[in-house]
């Protein structure tokens, strides 16, 4: 016993100075995007190449051809991945499309088991194949680098630029626009509050009214997300402050319930959320009907069945926009856009159905507001509307060209506002502006 | 009141009764366990039909094909070898009465150790990389399997408690390195995409003079899983023979038997327990390994997949023979890529995941429990004796 010990430390030490002497290091990877500009112009080449805001191109080849296969991240019982389940079921009716030519891949986790089950699809005829969740993206990468007569998309995902294939694709909606329209009919309701004398001292911090938001976490998605809503709001009562409670999960009923309530409690007069649940609304209606002067709005879906008293509208995503226009185009032999973003002017997103609670004129305010939005005479992200450290910002970088999470390349401010979904289709804005406040990072 | 009395004294209906060593001869055994087999396809069958009519005929069709169908065989090879090298690794432990439940937190650690210096150690040439992550993941699993066997032998504790507690430090261990390796992205995704540093398919690939990959002639030899699946083949046969033929496996069946009789034959039952334990959590360390670098190239909680519990499952219905595990393994596997394929095919009319758990629970709960009737036997009640209780 005592020699196979001491063979055993003995192992354990040449590891140990194998591994000193290794200096092991982090090797930055080369070789994406080396050498373009890293000013404006760039940028606009760069987005030109990749980032189409295209619809559904109308059908010319033949539909029979075309076999899609889905790698989802859950099944219909679970929001985010049943909008997907409808967008891609919608887009394919609307193109003809049978139902025997999509091939389902219910509930994938992230990890090998989409490289399983991508090749599964191959095998069963797929040539075009979606993954749904982020965490899919990597697998989906290697897959489509070894099948390059398949078109491959990642949704949400960011890689396909900077991975030099030409059959993989990202595609993400410019939510951020809806987001920003659902802060427009908040700010109706908070400037009917405050016009009626409903609010008190402790919906106040100083001059400015508080609102309140459940955000999932701290990355881009999120803050380009409550940032788009929080400048909504200030689009309409000037005077407000933004409180960001994070929850750290895509989905915790409890933990954005919880997160919820503290900001209301707080003094919060509007609850919005990024989190997937109906948590946060659930509590809004509860201290609705406790008395407290509070409204949400949500994500997603239609809050009117948890909240039906307090909910305003939610922000949404029409997947079924994609989903055509990459069908479409598949099937005509073209090749789907590596970054693929749309907005209102495409119909990709929207916001659900207005509650009774909603001021009167939030119609026609929210109709304005999105012909403005359709036309380009309004940007969300107008640099002349909001501050970062008091200071108005003249340029921000896109990409991480490194792997360090910064963003070292490419600016996208330019002609009074910040290019969101520019070079990737993935949002990008992660500036902490003015007015924000972070809870618990 | 008398007759009272006597009723109490009536036989049962039924008894279970031990049937001994060797009483049910070979052909009834597996009479039995084939029987219980097609009497779980049978129930299976109602139950699909009953959740969302489909004929048994295309229920079992779709079952073959999600688990032997073209495209489909390689993914069923691939986790039933998985399966299978945990099942080996907690074989030699079960066969020493060591009750080992630790096996998903070792092939966790393992998949850590291997993952750091993939993460960590770049610049080393492919070769190297590769190596170090084995030798680094053997060395962490085997150390978590030695902890509790350390602790059973100095001071008694319980052992079945100790390596299950193990299994949570390993998730949340791996949970750690997740969220610092992940930063702010939503998923972490594939270690070192770009280089392909520390992935087997590394020691194979070719790079152009801009480090873009050569497209290489496919072949068996350039294929990460047919390494994975010839890999732990050997290790399933190097075990057998080690179980069978060495002393130290001789001594594990002895220390398994009785450790007094071990004792008495001069075995030291410590010293034994220590070394198997060191094997077995060694050999589920290797399997994390093998996972990390040819299959996910990352890390998550599910690398292990739930399988070192069902290894538990397929090393007692394999009495620890290693070869009746690969059967096992391949039939367990084969069960769940075709209750998955079920899901799949008709998840959007009704058939959800957990309807194919169900399927898997009805399937493993009558394979399990015709090993039951193999070992006992229902005894009824006798006319003759119940007359003469009277």
């Amino acid at each position: 016993m005592k020699r196979f010990l001491s063979l055993f430390l003995a192992c354990l030490m040449v590891v140990a100075v194998a591994l000193t002497m290794a200096s092991c290091e982090n090797e930055e990877p080369t070789g994406d995007g080396a050498g373009l500009p890293y000013g404006f112009e760039g940028t606009k080449e760069l987005a030109a190449q990749g980032a189409v805001n295209g619809v559904a191109p109308t059908v010319t080849g033949d539909v029979s051809k075309i076999k899609i296969g889905a790698i989802l991240i859950g099944d219909a019982s679970e929001g985010y991945t049943k909008a997907h389940i409808d967008g891609i079921t919608q887009a394919a009716a609307q193109l003809g499309i049978q139902e025997s030519q999509i091939v389902w891949k219910y509930s994938t986790p992230e990890n090998e088991e989409v490289t399983t089950r991508g090749e599964q699809l191959i095998a069963d005829g797929c040539n075009v194949v979606i993954t749904n969740s982020y965490g899919h993206q990597t697998y989906t990468l290697e897959l489509a680098g070894k099948h390059p007569e398949v078109q491959f998309i990642a949704m949400t995902g960011d890689m396909a630029a900077t991975s030099g294939l030409s059959n993989l694709s990202n595609a993400f909606t410019k939510v951020y626009e809806s987001r920003y329209v659902a802060g427009v009919v908040a700010g109706m309701k908070l400037k009917e509050l405050i016009d009626g004398g409903k609010l008190t001292d402790a919906n106040y911090d100083g001059e400015n009214v508080k609102i309140g938001y459940v955000g999932a976490f701290n990355f881009a998605e999120v803050m380009s997300g409550y940032t788009a809503f929080y400048l909504g709001v200030k689009s309409i009562v000037n005077n407000v402050v933004m409180d960001v409670h994070f929850t750290d999960s895509w989905y915790d009923f409890d933990k954005e319930k919880a997160a919820a309530a503290s900001l209301v409690e707080s003094g919060c007069v509007i609850i919005s959320q990024h989190a997937d649940s109906a948590g946060a609304p659930t509590a809004v209606e509860e201290a609705f009907n406790a008395g407290k002067t509070v409204y949400c709005v949500g994500y997603n879906v239609s809050m009117l069945d948890v909240a039906p008293n307090s909910a305003l509208t939610s922000a949404t995503n029409v997947w079924s926009a994609y989903y055509s226009y990459a069908f479409a185009t598949a099937i005509n032999g073209g090749k789907i856009a590596t970054n693929w973003s749309a907005g209102y002017k495409e119909g990709a997103v929207k916001i659900t159905e207005l509650g009774s609670a909603c001021a009167e004129g939030t119609q026609a305010k929210v109709d304005e507001v999105i012909a403005k939005l359709k036309s380009g005479e309004l940007n969300v992200f107008d640099t002349s509307k909001f501050t970062v450290d008091g200071k108005t910002i003249t340029w921000a970088y896109a990409t991480d060209s490194d792997g360090d999470f910064a963003y070292d390349k490419n600016n996208v401010v330019a002609d009074g506002y910040f290019h969101e979904s520019y070079v990737q289709s993935a949002p990008a804005f992660n500036l902490k502006i003015d007015g924000i406040r972070w809870l618990n990072k | 009141m008398a007759e009272q009395t006597v009723k109490t004294k009536k036989a049962p209906l039924f008894h279970i009764v031990g049937r001994g060593r060797g009483q049910l001869p070979a052909y009834l055994a597996w009479g039995i366990r084939v029987g219980a087999f097609l009497l779980a396809l049978l129930l299976n069958a109602a139950f699909v039909y009953l959740v969302v009519q489909v004929d048994p005929l295309t229920f079992y069709q779709t079952m073959l094909k999600g688990a032997f169908g073209e495209g489909y065989l390689w993914a069923t090879v691939k986790g039933a070898a998985k399966l299978l090298c945990i099942a080996v690794a907690l074989a030699p432990a079960f066969k020493m009465r060591f009750w080992n439940i630790g096996a998903e937190g070792q092939v966790l650690v393992g998949g850590i150790a291997a993952a750091i210096i993939m993460f960590y150690c770049t610049n080393l040439p492919p070769v190297v990389i590769i190596l170090l992550m084995a030798v680094c993941s053997i060395i962490a699993g085997g150390l978590w399997g030695l902890l509790p066997a350390v602790f059973k032998a100095k001071m008694d504790a319980n052992e079945t408690l100790f390596t299950l507690m193990m299994n949570y430090i390993a998730m949340n261990l791996v949970n750690y390195f997740y969220y610092l390796w992940r930063g702010p992205k939503t998923a972490l995704g594939k270690i070192n995409q770009t280089t392909h540093r520390g992935w087997l398919s590394s020691l194979w690939e070719e790079r152009d003079a801009n480090g873009f990959l050569v497209q290489q002639e496919e072949s068996l030899f350039t294929n990460s899983d047919f390494w994975f699946v010839a890999i732990i083949i050997v290790i399933t046969v190097l075990m057998f023979f080690y179980l069978k033929y060495t002393k130290q496996g001789y001594e594990i069946a002895v220390v398994g038997e009785s450790r007094n009789t071990a004792r008495y034959a001069g075995i030291s039952v410590n010293k034994v327990m220590l070394r198997t334990m060191i094997i077995s959590g060694a050999v589920c360390g290797l399997c994390g390994f093998l996972v990390v670098s040819s299959q996910s190239n990352t890390i998550s909680t599910s690398m292990a997949g739930g399988y070192g519990f069902t290894a538990i499952i397929v090393a007692w219905l394999s009495k620890f023979n290693t070869f009746t595990m690969a059967g096992v393994s391949v039939l367990i596997v084969a069960l769940e890529k075709g209750a998955a394929q079920m899901a799949n095919q008709y998840g959007s009319i009704g058939f959800s995941p957990a309807a194919a758990d169900v399927m898997i629970g009805i399937m493993l709960l009558l394979i399990v429990g015709s090993e039951f009737f193999i070992h006992y036997k229902v005894a009824f009640r006798k006319k003759t004796k119940e007359v003469a209780a009277v």
